[in-house]
């Protein structure tokens, strides 16, 4: 007992010197998560990213997050704890973050932020995102092709445009395959409220949906449309396990590639602030495997996603008719351009909804 | 022979003193075991919990700036505890409170208005919030409706109304459509009270507030009528202290605090009204108002303990990588220590000796 007393305490000591040692010299990457990193959606997969990173520079740098930071009052402060604890590369990842984060940016210059689908820069904060209507027009085409009922279930978290392009994509591929696909619509209000979504998923399939969508980080939808047997697409992460004959494919938020080369160019020196804004070709997000679907909608999504990632095949390809039935404005000549696409406010035509806030 | 709980001829005042210190070493010794289990230096996590926000600056205003609508609402809240009107729904008239003031700045956005705005949108937060309050005190006055239920269903209301606003009318224009208003303008903000740093009037009207507070509980008939009607409502009956009066009352200049510490937030922290303004002030602040035991001296510590539960919280998660449910953990079981030496205040533990029956069966 003794002996193992002492060698605990030796360990301690061991323990304490080794890290005192080496933290002095290793970089500090901070995280500032949403949710918390046992979500298995949208902030599992920001630690998975920062996974990757431990595992590839663990040797140079220490990492430190906090989780389910709300995005109110409170983040300020935790960005700001954050740098105070000698983080030089702070990783903010979620959109409400972006006015605290430009405040802590301004008030300490030399420190590098990274905040993840807003649109405010500075000197010293960067910007990242991904083209996630890419994987979402995939999504429509398997789910036009899937779905017996001609309806499909839409489970969104907040009227922004990354969520309404997502829907736009989604209807303009099934329209290709069926012209008279339905979409029904709920707004969760939420990114992470398991109940919600899945009383939503419910309501939807009563309503007529066989093949569920979502825009929200939980698999609470993919279980229920598991247990009444019908198709849904997973979000942000694999969720195969959560219904194993239910999801057709999921857009899989790959971000460790990018943090890695973010703290790589940190550690180089030559870190300046982006707007990275990654599509299929960049790898910033990745398609899981898709199963739960015959060899022909399979090709079908595969040819898409292929077309795509070479560029031939642009989800919001002129011309984009908008629910008023007119002709959106072609402003990036044979596609919508970045900014219509990032401030999207509008639905296509053949949604039967009223977009909120409208 | 056992243990049981038997009821005092009368409070204890000594263990009421006590009891918050018995529980916060109880709750020290609990976490003790929970850090050692978890493989983590216990000393070493205190020390990040309690010792180490209190040493600098920074960490100091931090726990000012979390603790001002902590202690605020709770103050308001006491006041209806102590007459007995349950209001529940201070997070409702936190929002309702944030958004009447934001209006003015909405409004002002971009003119050259003067320094009223700052006070114009303090004194609607305060209407606003105060007007909320009063819908469930009226039901219940009039109806006897239960002022718990309404209160809590109106927070609801008012989270959405809030979210109604940011998505629709006051949605910042050059925003991308997201769901906030944009950034008041400097007039419209509440002045910090160190440059560089958090802290800002707002901890200063808190303050105020506090004192305020404990005149008209120690030193007014006011006062005296909130306590009598709660402790002894029959008394205050034959003493002609009308309690319905007293319900309209508490519940307005709850609900006016709790809608000032609402726009203070929205106008000093986060400097824009959004969805999500209060990660749930108006219910925390039920704890607190409880933990201070309905006294503004006892709420104004409570707050700030509160407070740096939080800020330790998330020192302890950076330093010693120590998940954020620890935290909870930790906040939880303090609750349940301080509660449950709160029932020894009135109770007492006796050992009841094997009785004569019990004995004759062992022979």
């Amino acid at each position: 007992m003794r002996k193992s007393l002492l060698a605990l305490a030796a360990g301690l000591l061991l323990a304490g010197s080794v890290s005192a040692a080496s933290a002095a010299d290793k970089l500090k990457v901070g995280f500032i998560y949403l949710g918390p990193i046992g979500d298995l959606g949208w902030t599992y997969q920001h630690d998975l990213g920062r996974q990757a990173l431990v595992k590839e520079l663990g040797d140079k740098i220490e990492t430190t997050y906090l989780e389910n930071v709300p995005e109110g009052p409170d983040a300020e402060r935790a960005i700001e704890q954050l740098v105070r604890a000698g983080n030089k590369l702070i990783f903010t990842t979620s959109f409400g973050y972006m006015d605290p984060t430009l405040k802590v940016a301004k008030k300490y210059p030399n420190v590098h932020f990274e905040h993840s689908t807003g649109y405010k820069r500075d000197k010293n904060m960067s910007t990242y995102s991904s083209k996630w209507y890419q994987g979402r027009y995939i999504q429509g085409l398997i789910a036009a092709k899937m779905s017996k009922s001609g309806v499909l279930g839409y489970i969104g978290s907040f009227p922004i445009p990354e969520v309404v392009s997502g829907i736009n994509a989604t209807i303009l591929a099934a329209q290709t395959i069926n012209p008279n696909i339905k979409v029904k619509i709920i707004w969760a209000n939420t990114w992470f409220d398991p109940g919600k979504e899945a009383d939503a998923a419910k309501a939807l399939i009563d309503q007529g949906a066989d093949v569920i969508m979502q825009h929200t980080d939980s698999p609470a939808a993919m279980q229920i449309a598991s247990e009444r047997g019908k198709f849904a697409f997973g979000q942000d992460s694999e969720m195969i396990k959560f219904g194993p004959k239910t999801q057709l494919t999921s857009i899989l938020d790959t971000w460790g590639p990018y943090y890695i080369e973010r703290v790589k160019a940190e550690l180089a020196g030559t870190w300046k602030s982006e707007d990275t804004w990654g599509g299929l070709d960049s790898h910033m997000f990745a398609m899981a495997p898709y199963t739960n679907m015959p060899d022909d909608v399979k090709k079908i999504a595969e040819d898409a996603q292929a077309a795509i990632t070479a560029g031939k095949l642009h989800p919001f390809r002129c011309p984009v008719i908008g629910q008023d039935g007119k002709e959106v404005e072609c402003k990036g000549g044979a596609n919508l351009d970045a900014g219509q696409i990032l401030g999207m406010n509008f639905y296509v035509k053949g949604i039967d909804d009223k977009l909120p806030g409208k | 022979m056992q243990l049981v709980l038997e009821k005092r001829a009368e409070r204890s005042n000594t263990i009421a003193l006590v009891s918050p210190l018995i529980a916060i070493g109880l709750t020290i010794v609990t976490m003790t075991i929970l850090f050692a289990i978890l493989g983590k230096n216990p000393l070493l996590a205190l020390h990040a919990y309690f010792i180490a926000p209190l040493t600098d600056s920074y960490s100091l205003q931090e726990i000012a700036v979390k603790a001002t609508p902590l202690v605020m609402i709770a103050i308001g809240l006491s006041l209806c505890y102590l007459a007995n009107a349950w209001n529940i729904g201070a997070e409702g008239q936190f929002l309702i409170g944030a958004v009447a003031g934001s209006w003015i700045a909405v409004k002002t956005q971009g003119t050259d208005a003067g320094p009223w705005v700052l006070p114009a949108m303090l004194v609607l937060a305060a209407a606003g919030g105060a007007l909320y309050a009063l819908i469930p005190a009226i039901c219940k006055v009039k109806f006897g409706a239960s002022e718990i239920l309404t209160s809590l269903m109106l927070v609801y209301v008012a989270d959405l109304f809030l979210d109604y606003l940011v998505r629709g009318p006051w949605r910042d224009p050059h925003g991308f459509n997201f769901p906030t208003t944009a950034e008041f303008d400097p007039v419209a903000t509440v002045p910090l009270l160190i440059e560089g740093g958090r802290l800002h009037l707002g901890s200063i009207i808190a303050l105020l507030v506090v004192a305020a507070a404990a005149i008209l509980l120690g030193r007014t008939i006011k006062g005296f009528e909130i306590r009598v009607v709660g402790a002894a409502p029959r008394a205050a009956r034959f003493g002609g202290f009308n309690s319905n009066q007293l319900v309209i009352l508490t519940f307005a200049v709850s609900g006016a605090l709790a809608g000032i510490a609402g726009i203070i937030e929205v106008a000093g922290p986060v400097g824009h009204l959004q969805p999500g303004i209060s990660p749930g002030y108006g219910f925390t602040a039920i704890i607190v108002a409880f933990l201070g035991r309905l006294n503004p001296l006892g709420i104004l510590i409570a707050g700030l303990f509160l407070a740096l539960t939080f800020i330790g919280g998330e020192q302890a998660q950076i330093a010693m990588k120590i998940p954020l449910d620890v935290t909870k953990v930790f906040q939880g079981i303090l609750l349940f220590y301080v509660l449950a030496c709160d029932s020894l205040i009135l109770y007492r533990f006796k050992l009841v000796l094997p009785n004569r029956q019990v004995a004759r069966g062992t022979h």
